[in-house]
């Protein structure tokens, strides 16, 4: 009991989320409208993407320095979390672009970043499937691993500064720090990131519990 | 230092002698060229400058996969073990870039004056343009090496060399193709400093990437 108050704390954080931020007062702001609330639900998929993502390298660089099953494992399910995020993410944030953009897709530099990194990590469980040797698999995916969140991170970070994007945040659109993340906005904000996340850290864990029984009986 | 350059110079000796493979990637770029002269039907000078960009980038992209490709899935087994004796890890995969850099040089500046002598030149600042070519060489063959590498390990690796290859490069390729388009249009080289700096900022990310993570790909 003691050890899962976590899990209890995600389950109340979500709830939280969703009822607040479905329902509480937003500020009236022209074009954005009621679909600030997106804020709730899309800009925490890709915190909790790149959180898992980054928890993935870590697990990568760690089966480098001590090949064990277990961190491989993890690796992997941490990706597998990660990917999700990343798809609900774009879905989220075309639906958002729907309204507001007028658009589902518009070729905005954000959005064509997200869909890049998500080839990225799709290249990897190709690379994963096509390698029969167990070890071998764990050690040149994690290899992959690495080198493409490092290549992932100016994706996503710099290059979108760099060009015009109508994304709030780059391109002298102003970011949700400037002038719409009111005290209101932040209430919520905060929890989601962090319930989202653990709700992300949760199904990984699941997934690895899984993967250790299956290895169990396999031996 | 001294094992890289006589390394460097045994590649280059080797690739020499056995003419075939460099003449094939060779044909297959002109070839490529010219089924893209063939399929557009242009008299020359009448592309637009957006697609004749374009097309010369997703050119030597497919070409570079192409010739970087062979740097480690072409090799033999027992050749590998004798390197493994011979020098490190370090030394292999950075005497093997700057080989890589040397081959999409050649392969670059070939392929630009082909495609110009049948597609037209519309390029109004020529110093900038063959400087980012030599940008583009770079960064091509020090994402790709270290891909070929890893697609060597694995079975089916041709396909895999351009699934892995293409989400990795396309970074690259974006800055490259944007600072191109700046030389193309001859305007001040001043703009195009920014996505120079950050290519290069790349290509330090993704060598010093390389050359951490290759002695661990290599022990197999």
């Amino acid at each position: 009991m003691r050890k899962n108050w976590w899990k209890f704390l995600t389950i109340a954080l979500l709830f939280y989320t969703i009822i607040a931020g479905l329902l509480m007062e937003v500020p009236r702001l022209v074009i954005l409208n009621e679909t600030i609330r997106a804020l709730y639900f899309h800009v925490p998929m890709w915190f909790g993407m790149i959180i898992m993502l980054g928890v993935s390298v870590v697990y990568s660089i760690k089966y480098l320095r001590n090949p064990e099953q277990k961190h491989d494992d993890t690796a992997v399910e941490f990706a597998n979390v990660g990917i999700i995020f990343g798809v609900l993410g774009i879905l989220t944030g075309m639906l958002w672009a729907q309204f507001t953009w007028g658009d589902w897709w518009s070729g905005d530099p954000k959005q064509n970043a997200a869909a890049i990194g998500l080839l990225i990590y799709f290249a990897y469980f190709i690379l994963r499937g096509s390698l029969d040797n167990v070890d071998q698999r764990a050690r040149i995916s994690a290899i992959y691993n690495i080198f493409a969140f490092s290549a992932l991170i100016p994706l996503l970070f710099i290059l979108p500064r760099l060009t015009d994007s109508l994304h709030p945040g780059s391109g002298g659109n102003p970011g949700f720090n400037a002038y719409d993340l009111d005290r209101r906005l932040r209430m919520v904000f905060y929890p989601a990131v962090l319930g989202w996340t653990l709700l992300g850290v949760w199904m990984a864990s699941l997934r690895v519990r899984i993967k250790k029984i299956e290895h169990q009986l396999d031996l | 230092m001294n094992n890289l350059v006589s390394f460097i110079r045994k590649e280059v000796t080797l690739e020499w002698r056995q003419r075939y493979a460099i003449n094939g990637i060779l044909l297959y770029l002109v070839s490529t060229i010219f089924i893209c002269y063939l399929s557009f039907n242009v008299r020359s000078n009448q592309l637009n400058p957006i697609t004749w960009n374009a097309l010369f980038w997703i050119i030597l992209l497919f070409t570079a996969i192409n010739a970087v490709a062979k740097s480690f899935i072409q090799e033999k087994e027992g050749k590998y073990l004798y390197y493994y004796w011979l020098i490190s890890p370090q030394t292999l995969i950075i005497s093997r870039i700057v080989y890589n850099t040397l081959l999409m040089l050649v392969l670059a500046f070939i392929g630009y004056g082909m495609y110009s002598l049948v597609l037209g030149n519309p390029v109004g600042d020529p110093v900038l343009f063959l400087f980012n070519l030599l940008l583009a060489a770079v960064s091509f063959s020090s994402a790709l090496t270290m891909i070929s590498a890893i697609a060597s390990k694995a079975n089916n690796n041709q396909t895999l060399m351009a699934i892995l290859g293409f989400p990795v490069i396309l970074p690259m390729l974006l800055m490259v193709i944007k600072i191109s388009k700046n030389a193309l249009d001859g305007i001040a080289r001043g703009e195009s400093y920014d996505e120079i700096l950050t290519l290069l900022a790349i290509n330090l990310i993704v060598g010093a990437v390389s050359y951490l993570l290759f002695p661990y790909l290599w022990r197999s």
